[in-house]
């Protein structure tokens, strides 16, 4: 099997798998229990918190479990907008965000929120100084994806707080770093965000885990209520098996991810480089070059459907992911393919690879030959 | 007094001499579909079949039966001795009942006597009966004309006591009218066409296309899943799968692009024929419908219909869309049938399709065609599911 969709899910590494089953099977408590068995809980849960704290180079206390990522954006963005009700009615946003981000912000514009949407360049390079011109007094949220789920494209996350910070300190910045965490060394004080999504599948940890960084300073409301774990922010029994899986994985990231990055760096050049050089009538969605994640490639290939590529793919055990289903339906076409301006048949030849640190000893010269020659196979009947 | 099930034929009973078999057949069908719910007993008495045993499923029996076709009604009835006194305890029993669920009531007491030895004629056993329920129960009124419900009285060598009579279905039991081959899409109409061909008797299996690597497998899912939807009614079937892709390929290299799908459905209808051979179907079914796309005007019809030499039933050819989706929803495959994977890749649609094709024009582009070996290899490749 070589799987190529790590952006979609990413397979557990096994050490993962036998801490949340060692978990199960012996710290089953609950961290709220006033005997030893919560207690013991209870420190798996700190121990999980440190851990990740010190990956994200914050205090413990800044960090929030959830149920994965877009639990955390929901909580944060819809926190942000109800704590600062009376500050104003104003959101800033890309048109690149992941859909438990925009579709958040469209329900405020429904309700009477005004919402900018930044434009961006080819490869989804958003307009700093659009950005800048953008922002009011009356501007409460500002909301960008770290790194896109879809092209790969990393925003520069750090000069946009800046110019946020010194325009209108008042104003909450969230990141959504589902797809950075874990892929890039990230010390979220240094990018001077108030809050920041991640999630735990996405670097071979368990599902229906993940977090928000929140900044000891920012004040947000909580959006669920119960019994006031994750200090009322996240009410619900905390998920302590995953929460263990998930510090397994980070710990293992924590080791490996400076030299796993730069291999997984040359597949991905090596993928772009064969497609350019072999294969006719191609774009390359994302960007090569440091504004581009090491772990994303977005390839259109003309009149090919990328559906059919995928399942053509898929008989020789290739797993990829497409950028729309195979349909005449518009609606069903990337919002994010749209916004970097490409046409819609190359949205509907538009496959994305995603890599991990488990291809690094794939046969890359066999997938690169297998989707040369079915893209070669497709086009003739497209094409005749 | 035991608790029964009664079960009213539909057209069977029009059947004079072959009546036995259809009946056999209707046993049969129920049978199977009571299985896994305990050990019960089925017996005919004078024109209608009863079970006993059932008491503790009689919900889910209920429902099943009412999908069983051959049937009218499905009533849970008591059962009793035809002592007036017995049938009077019953019917208080299940009026009383009934006026738990639904409050005051007015009611009528209609009794038939197959029985004519029975003493008393049936009038006057609805009168006694009548008022004997109007001195046990209070708040209860007769109306002859409209009343809120009817009890029934059924006197044959035993008494039978209802109010419910569940409709059922109609229709002749499967597998009185032969062995059928339906080509099930994954779209809204070939459901529907086995539902209907089921209901007039035929047993029916399935035969479905896909174009693997270039349709997904979920496509195929859908369909398997329609299988099963319309195996509630039809009972266990078969699904063959055929994988066209080879065949669209080669009609796409070597045949003028307007006649794609014409010439797909040439090769759809020999490969069922083909199957039918082997296994003995005596037709084709078809979801096709009078003019709703390229491939089923009239012109279409003849011309893919000379592709083989049996019968194929279109029992939706004269529907309108809006009925057929009513069909669907009411047979409960709408849903199924709505969701967004094609088992047909666009990729091979004609941007233009022929709508008035001539046999003569189509014969020729075969002619560059390699048919039966193209027919042997997909048959060679078939895979075939077991539905139940």
């Amino acid at each position: 099997m070589i799987y190529l969709d790590n952006c979609s899910t990413t397979k557990p590494r096994k050490e993962v798998i036998e801490t949340i089953s060692n978990c199960m099977l012996y710290d089953f408590g609950n961290p709220s229990s006033l005997h030893k068995i919560g207690l013991n809980a209870e420190k798996i849960l700190n121990n999980a918190r440190e851990n990740i704290a010190s990956f994200l180079y914050c205090k413990d206390n800044e960090i929030y479990f959830t149920s994965g990522g877009t639990e955390s954006n929901n909580i944060a963005i819809q926190g942000a907008i109800k704590a600062k009700k009376r500050n104003g009615k104003h959101i800033i946003t890309t048109k690149l965000e992941h859909p438990s981000v925009i579709n958040v912000i469209k329900e405020y514009e429904k309700e009477g929120y005004e919402v900018t949407y930044l434009s961006n360049d080819e490869y989804g390079r958003i307009d700093i100084s659009e950005l800048e011109e953008s922002i009011k007094e009356d501007t409460i949220l500002i909301a960008i994806i770290h790194i896109n789920n879809e092209i790969g494209v990393i925003q520069d996350i750090k000069k946009i707080s800046q110019i946020i910070k010194s325009k209108n300190p008042n104003i909450h910045f969230h990141v959504d770093g589902v797809q950075s965490f874990g892929k890039l060394n990230i010390s979220v004080n240094e990018l001077g965000v108030d809050s920041f999504s991640f999630s735990a599948h996405k670097i071979h940890g368990p599902k229906g885990i993940g977090g928000l960084y929140l900044r000891g300073k920012s004040r947000i409301e909580p959006i669920i209520f119960g019994g006031n774990q994750e200090k009322s922010l996240r009410s619900g029994t905390e998920n302590i098996p995953a929460i263990a899986g998930f510090c397994k994985a980070v710990d293992i990231t924590k080791d490996n991810l400076l030299k796993e990055k730069s291999e997984v760096e040359a597949i991905k050049t090596k993928f772009a480089d064969y497609f350019i050089e072999n294969i006719s009538d191609i774009k390359i969605n994302s960007p090569l070059d440091e504004t581009g994640s090491s772990y994303i490639l977005s390839v259109s290939f003309k009149d090919v459907r990328g559906e059919v590529l995928l399942h053509m793919l898929e008989d020789k055990d290739i797993y990829v992911s497409t950028g729309s289903a195979c349909s005449s339906k518009s609606n069903k076409k990337s919002h994010v393919l749209k916004a970097i301006g490409i046409n819609d048949n190359l949205i509907e030849g538009t496959i994305r690879f995603c890599f991990s640190y488990e291809n690094i000893n794939d046969d890359i010269d066999f997938v690169l030959n297998e989707i040369n020659k079915f893209v070669s196979d497709i086009r003739k009947i497209t094409r005749r | 007094m035991d608790k029964v099930i009664s079960i009213s034929l539909g057209e069977i009973v029009l059947k004079g001499l072959n009546r036995k078999y259809f009946e056999n057949k209707l046993i049969d069908n129920i049978k199977r579909a009571l299985k896994g719910l305990g050990d019960y007993k089925i017996y005919k008495e004078q024109g209608k079949i009863y079970i006993e045993g059932l008491e503790n499923a009689e919900q889910t029996a209920i429902n099943r039966l009412t999908k069983i076709f051959g049937i009218i009604y499905v009533s849970p009835c008591i059962r009793t001795s035809t002592d007036l006194e017995d049938i009077k305890k019953a019917s208080i029993t299940l009026l009383n009942e009934k006026i738990k669920e639904e409050g005051i009531i007015t009611f009528k007491v209609n009794t038939t006597r197959s029985d004519k030895r029975y003493p008393l004629i049936s009038p006057e056993v609805s009168r006694i009966v009548g008022g004997a329920i109007l001195d046990k129960i209070d708040n209860v009124k007769v109306d002859v004309i409209s009343p809120k419900i009817n009890l029934y009285i059924d006197i044959k060598e035993n008494a039978y006591v209802y109010i419910d009579k569940f409709k059922s279905r109609g229709g002749l039991p499967i597998g009185t009218n032969g062995k059928g081959l339906l080509l099930l899409s994954g779209g809204i109409d070939s459901p529907v066409a086995g539902y209907m061909m089921a209901k007039r008797g035929v047993e029916i299996d399935c035969l479905h296309f896909h174009s693997y690597p270039f349709t997904s497998q979920r496509a195929e899912e859908k369909v398997l899943k329609l299988a099963e939807e319309l195996s509630i009614y039809t009972g266990p079937l078969k699904v063959y799968s055929i994988n066209l892709l080879n065949i669209q390929k080669a009609i796409n290299e070597n045949c003028p692009e307007d006649q794609m799908t014409i010439l797909s459905r040439r090769f759809m209808m020999r490969i069922g024929e083909r199957i039918a051979q082997d296994i003995k179907y005596d037709c084709l079914i078809t979801g096709e419908n009078l003019g709703q796309v390229a491939s089923q005007t009239i012109e279409s019809i003849n011309v893919i219909e000379k592709a083989v030499n049996m019968t194929i039933l279109r029992p939706l050819i004269g529907f309108d869309k809006t009925d057929i989706v009513k069909m669907a929803i009411d047979i409960e495959t709408y849903e199924t049938s709505i969701l967004p994977f094609e088992d047909c890749c666009t990729v091979f649609l004609p941007k233009h399709p022929l709508t008035r094709p001539k046999l003569k024009e189509i014969l020729k582009a075969e002619e560059s065609l390699e048919i039966e070996n193209l027919i042997d290899d997909a048959l060679k490749n078939k895979i075939v599911r077991q539905i139940k």
